[in-house]
């Protein structure tokens, strides 16, 4: 497979003023005033990127995703390391950018265009393919300034998507644009996916790396902490997390928590669909505390099947070691392995301990029905 | 979707798709090659920026053309009319220099805060940046070009020819003009990120550097015979713009010494009477040192641009 990304050992270092003195005044006077700290937003950061692989970055605000994702399009030099690009690269790191509002939708499309590298022709070609997809073509010759925001993006959007680049880099966003424009996007990229080309996808949301990429890389203050398959980096995403969220909480009052261990009393996660399953869940806290319990259960393939947690009746853990019993009256699902996550959110919905994949539930079922759910579908004629 | 995508779920191979480097620091070349490799980036910014500029004005890029005029006319009316220089056709003269100097004010003025003003698409998409600084120069030559078409038909109108011998060396001056204009653009524009004061200095600079230039006056009829006593005539060359604003009056103007308008009409040395290969050897010289202030320029922008973002 052909490397279309790669990254060597890439740093990034800003330096930051503490008193802005940008003024030649300020400048000539006070010439050493104000001290400048270096900022390492990077850290000696490698991977690499294959064609048809679509690879999300997760991490939370000043993780350096972004910046990690403004090198790789060039629009930030790297301090050291390097970044070797095959083929073409469309950067959506802001929408819209590039436009200039006093000019018409049409001669921004045009100018955008050029910015991501393309010749008029080049534009002329897929102009139409452009507003349809933008579905503002009543108004394309209004100037840009009149747009909604709404508008705004989707033309800018449309741009993006329809240049034909071999790498698209995405940067949250998809979060733009009302449902149905949400949904048109990620029908494109899945499109893009089957054309083979590479995706490289900046997003908070888990279940769109989940539903969207092969392979995910986390970034805890600069440093690359997880390279791997979605699930297994969703979980170190989510411990990093944590441990910020405890990190954070000077008062004390939090309680740190920690999810041990999820067995049956049978030892077997083995199922037969239709039968129930029973959890057990043993949680160790330090301090006494009550909140929600929180469970997902997940398909293999990264679709969310399921989401409960236990609102109104929150689980007061007591310190020291805890348990909580889940029960599952009945599996309605078919044949699969399902992963399950488990958690304690307080009652504003924060996560105060997550474990992903802290048991997989193997499901039998013997009977003719495809797909995730068994409906009991029966047919007769009349 | 164009056809190459839609044609087939297979793409094409990207084994043999050339390798692009992102790093610390790209050298001269790659500057350059990148340069060329984004000229329809440019092509497409100048026609924006011309467009934006004349968007909601009633005479459009009329004023282009419109303004120099004025400015033109206010010029004869003080040292023609009022002060009584003495230059037959003084219109002519000024016009001549005017054409100059407006590109490259023209283009240093829009280029000194044109990364500030564009910080938004600076810190989100990619391209070389030089091309904005660039794109105002490009917006410029146009305008440049505009009135040089106006001077022509000036000509016409007055009835007067060029120096045909001389009109071959116009295009070495100004690609030097453009050269030059580009230098200073691209470093000012860099240099304001750093220092937001410099757009107000550039204004008072830029007036400073047009009465330097022999635009309203003559520089031989003027200083040229002090500061030859004193064997200094060099300084005045140190400012570039003025071989180039006598080269282009040589050229439209043609006459170097004329007789006065003004009783009882002494003859009047306006220009240098140099020939045209002296004229020829002058603006050579300028332009390869004027390469090298190009080359030169890039290079500073390539410094300072490394930390643009955390000053924007």
């Amino acid at each position: 497979m052909t490397t279309v990304i790669d990254v060597e050992n890439i740093s990034k270092q800003f330096k930051i003023h503490h008193e802005r003195n940008q003024s030649l005044k300020e400048r000539l006077l006070h010439p050493k005033s104000g001290s400048t700290e270096i900022f390492n937003a990077l850290s000696d950061i490698s991977f690499q990127v294959s064609a048809n692989e679509t690879v999300g970055i997760l991490g939370h605000n000043g993780s350096g995703k972004s910046t990690l994702l403004k090198c790789i399009c060039g629009v930030l030099q790297p301090t050291t390391g390097q970044i070797r690009l095959r083929g073409s690269l469309a950067a959506l790191l802001e929408l819209g950018a590039g436009f200039q509002t006093e000019l018409s939708g049409r001669d921004n499309v045009y100018l955008y265009g050029a910015m991501l590298g393309l010749s008029k022709r080049n534009v002329d070609a897929i102009f139409d393919d452009i507003v349809a997809f933008s579905e503002i073509e009543q108004f394309i010759d209004t100037q840009v300034k009149f747009y909604s925001s709404g508008m705004y993006v989707r033309l800018a959007f449309a741009v993006a998507v329809n240049v034909d680049p071999d790498i698209l880099v995405v940067d949250e966003v998809l979060a733009v644009g009302d449902e149905r424009f949400q949904a048109k996007c990620i029908d494109r990229i899945r499109t893009f996916q089957e054309e083979g080309r590479s995706i490289l996808l900046v997003t908070h949301q888990a279940d769109q790396v989940r539903a969207l990429c092969d392979r995910a890389i986390v970034l805890d203050g600069g440093l690359m902490v997880a390279n791997g398959p979605v699930q297994e980096s969703l979980r170190i995403f989510r411990e990093h997390l944590l441990e910020d969220a405890v990190e954070l909480d000077r008062t004390g009052a939090r309680a740190e928590i920690s999810i041990d261990s999820v067995t049956t009393p049978s030892g077997s996660f083995d199922v037969k669909s239709g039968a129930g399953i029973h959890f057990d869940v043993q949680m160790t806290s330090h301090a006494a505390y009550s909140g929600n319990f929180m469970m997902e259960i997940f398909t293999r393939g990264g679709l969310l099947v399921s989401r409960s947690d236990a609102q109104g009746s929150p689980v007061n853990l007591k310190p020291g070691l805890n348990s909580v019993g889940v029960y599952l009256p009945q599996i309605p699902l078919l044949d699969g392995v399902y992963d399950v996550n488990v958690g304690i959110v307080d009652h504003h919905g924060t996560v105060m301990a997550w474990r992903e994949q802290a048991a997989s539930i193997q499901v039998a079922y013997s009977g003719r029905e495809g797909g995730i759910v068994e409906m009991g579908a029966s047919i007769t004629q009349q | 979707m164009n056809e190459a995508t839609s044609a087939g779920v297979q793409r094409r191979s990207l084994d043999d798709a050339p390798v692009r480097v992102v790093s610390a620091r790209a050298n001269l070349r790659t500057r350059l090659r990148n340069l060329w490799s984004r000229r329809e980036l440019l092509t497409s910014l100048v026609s924006s920026d011309i467009r934006i500029k004349y968007k909601n004005s009633a005479l459009g890029i009329f004023w282009s053309m419109l303004s120099p005029a004025l400015t033109l006319g206010i010029y004869d009316l003080v040292f023609s009319v009022i002060t009584k220089n003495g230059y037959p056709n003084f219109a002519l003269y000024l016009f001549s220099g005017l054409v100059v100097w407006n590109m490259f004010q023209n283009a240093v003025n829009m280029a000194t805060g044109v990364i500030v003003d564009r910080a938004g698409l600076v810190k989100k998409v990619s391209f070389p940046r030089e091309i904005l600084a660039l794109a105002n120069v490009g917006a410029a030559v146009v305008y440049f070009a505009i009135q040089l078409g106006v001077l022509c038909l000036f000509m016409l109108a007055l009835g007067r020819s060029p120096a045909w011998s001389f009109l071959w060396i116009l295009p070495i001056s100004f690609i030097t003009l453009y050269l030059l204009t580009a230098s200073v653009a691209i470093v000012m524009s860099a240099v304001t990120v750093y220092l937001r004061d410099m757009r107000h200095l550039m204004e008072v600079l830029l007036q400073l550097w047009f009465w330097l230039s022999p635009v309203v006056y003559s520089y031989q009829n003027t200083i040229a015979l002090r500061l030859h006593d004193h064997g200094v005539t060099w300084v005045y060359f140190l400012n570039p713009v003025t071989l180039i604003i006598i080269t282009f009056q040589r050229i439209f103007y043609v006459k170097t010494t004329v007789l006065s308008t003004v009783a009882p009409h002494p003859p009047l040395q306006i220009l240098p009477t140099w020939n045209m290969s002296t004229f020829f050897y002058a603006n050579a010289s300028l332009l390869a040192l004027v390469v090298v202030i190009f080359l030169g320029s890039l290079m500073i922008f390539g410094r300072l641009e490394g930390n643009f973002e955390s000053e924007l």
